[in-house]
């Protein structure tokens, strides 16, 4: 018989508990298991009645964040041997700061709407016509955003941040992250409309630079370089437009 | 107005959810969130060093009484532990803060980025620059 570990795991039904508590299950440990898996053993073979969010088990799709013994992480990249060996059961909660649904699913319509907020979509002044061919670009213009484009909307940035718990108005790590990956586009002339979003309290300002949506990314796009890097376009911006007025003017016509 | 102005928003017709609120001992949790604390609280020590370099040019500049007086001040044993704290604090801040420049900095040459541990290098290699040109100074004396 496989080698057991027990996963404690945060259960909420809102028809039924007033707030959430661990139920402790035992499940096998294999050497190629994540703590998805193991989610998934207890849903199929233990209790059907665990909820969790969960779709391609590898790295892609962003469904599967979690607290794992309280750090942000996506469950398919986990691996439950890494927490076998002391015996103590590996705590499995929602992400922090969302407001939780049922078991480990939250609600995450606050960061759907914050990232819209930001128009992370190619914005053109003028479109060319099909006919003139594709924008195209250099490797080095690649370079410059790709490191953004990475960001899979996990939220496990969200889960780390501080700022974002304490003051929920904040847009955040990924969508300040996802701006920049369409302000530093060669083919994007948005950057002007994004900037009214983004330069605000509410926006890079809300940032303290605790630097923890960096540390815990699995996809190592480091919105807080972003958000430290958008400050100093910011305040270039704001400088300019104040010794040079006729400049901003120019580009709000373009 | 920007939807994220007011509030955080939320789907309009949801069912009972469940929230927790942050701890306000929320950094005591995590080296990395004592850490921040930290690096912010320095800042408070680095503008007690910036008054006692006020206080010490207003001795100087107050005559060879005052400067006496001044040096006698700093002798004392509250103030040494003061500022032996505060050197902690202020080293601590320079520290972290040049390891966090190349977040904040992107130097391109010729079309690529500038590797970080060369733009942590620099920053000390000035610390360095800087520290030397105050010794210069103090042993040319």
């Amino acid at each position: 018989m496989a080698e057991t570990i027990s996963l404690e795991v945060l259960r909420y039904s809102p028809e039924h508990d007033a707030e959430p508590s661990f139920q402790r299950y035992d499940v096998p440990v294999h050497k190629d298991w994540v703590v998805l898996d193991a989610l998934n053993y207890i849903k199929d073979k233990v209790d059907g009645s665990l909820t969790f969010r969960w779709s391609c088990r590898m790295g892609i799709c962003g469904s599967c964040g979690m607290m794992v013994n309280g750090e942000p992480k996506l469950t398919c990249a986990t691996f439950l041997s890494d927490y076998a060996g002391d015996g103590s059961p590996v705590r499995v909660q929602p992400l922090r700061y969302f407001p939780v649904i049922r078991d480990l699913v939250v609600e995450i319509t606050d960061f759907m709407s914050k990232l819209q907020s930001v128009k992370p979509w190619l914005i053109r002044g003028d479109e060319k016509p099909v006919s003139e061919g594709e924008y195209l670009q250099t490797p080095d213009q690649l370079d410059r955003y790709k490191q953004f484009s990475m960001c899979i909307n996990c939220l496990l940035c969200y889960a780390a941040c501080p700022v974002y718990g304490l003051d929920p108005v904040f847009i955040g790590p990924a969508a300040i992250a996802l701006a920049q990956r369409y302000n530093m586009d060669s083919r994007d002339e948005g950057a002007h409309e994004r900037m009214d979003v983004l330069a605000q309290h509410e926006g890079i300002w809300g940032c303290t630079f605790v630097g923890e949506c960096t540390q815990v990314c699995p996809k190592h796009v480091d919105p807080a370089g972003a958000i430290q890097q958008y400050k100093l376009t910011a305040t270039i911006e704001r400088f300019k437009s104040f010794l040079m007025p006729w400049s901003k003017n120019e580009a709000a016509e373009k | 107005m920007s939807n994220t102005q007011q509030a955080a928003r939320y789907t309009e017709y949801h069912p009972r959810w469940y929230r927790t609120h942050v701890s306000t001992w929320w950094w005591l949790a995590r080296w990395p969130y004592l850490k921040f604390i930290l690096r912010e609280i320095s800042s408070v020590f680095v503008a007690w060093f910036v008054v006692v370099l006020l206080l010490q040019i207003r001795a100087l500049s107050h005559g060879p009484d005052a400067y006496a007086r001044f040096e006698h001040w700093l002798q004392n044993p509250g103030i040494v532990l003061l500022n032996l704290i505060a050197l902690f604090f202020v080293v601590f801040h320079a520290i972290t803060w040049f390891n966090l420049t190349p977040r904040a900095m992107v130097v391109r040459l010729r079309g690529k980025r500038v590797p970080d541990r060369w733009i942590v290098s620099a920053n000390y290699a000035a610390w360095a620059a800087v520290s030397l040109v105050v010794v210069w100074f103090l042993v040319r004396s």
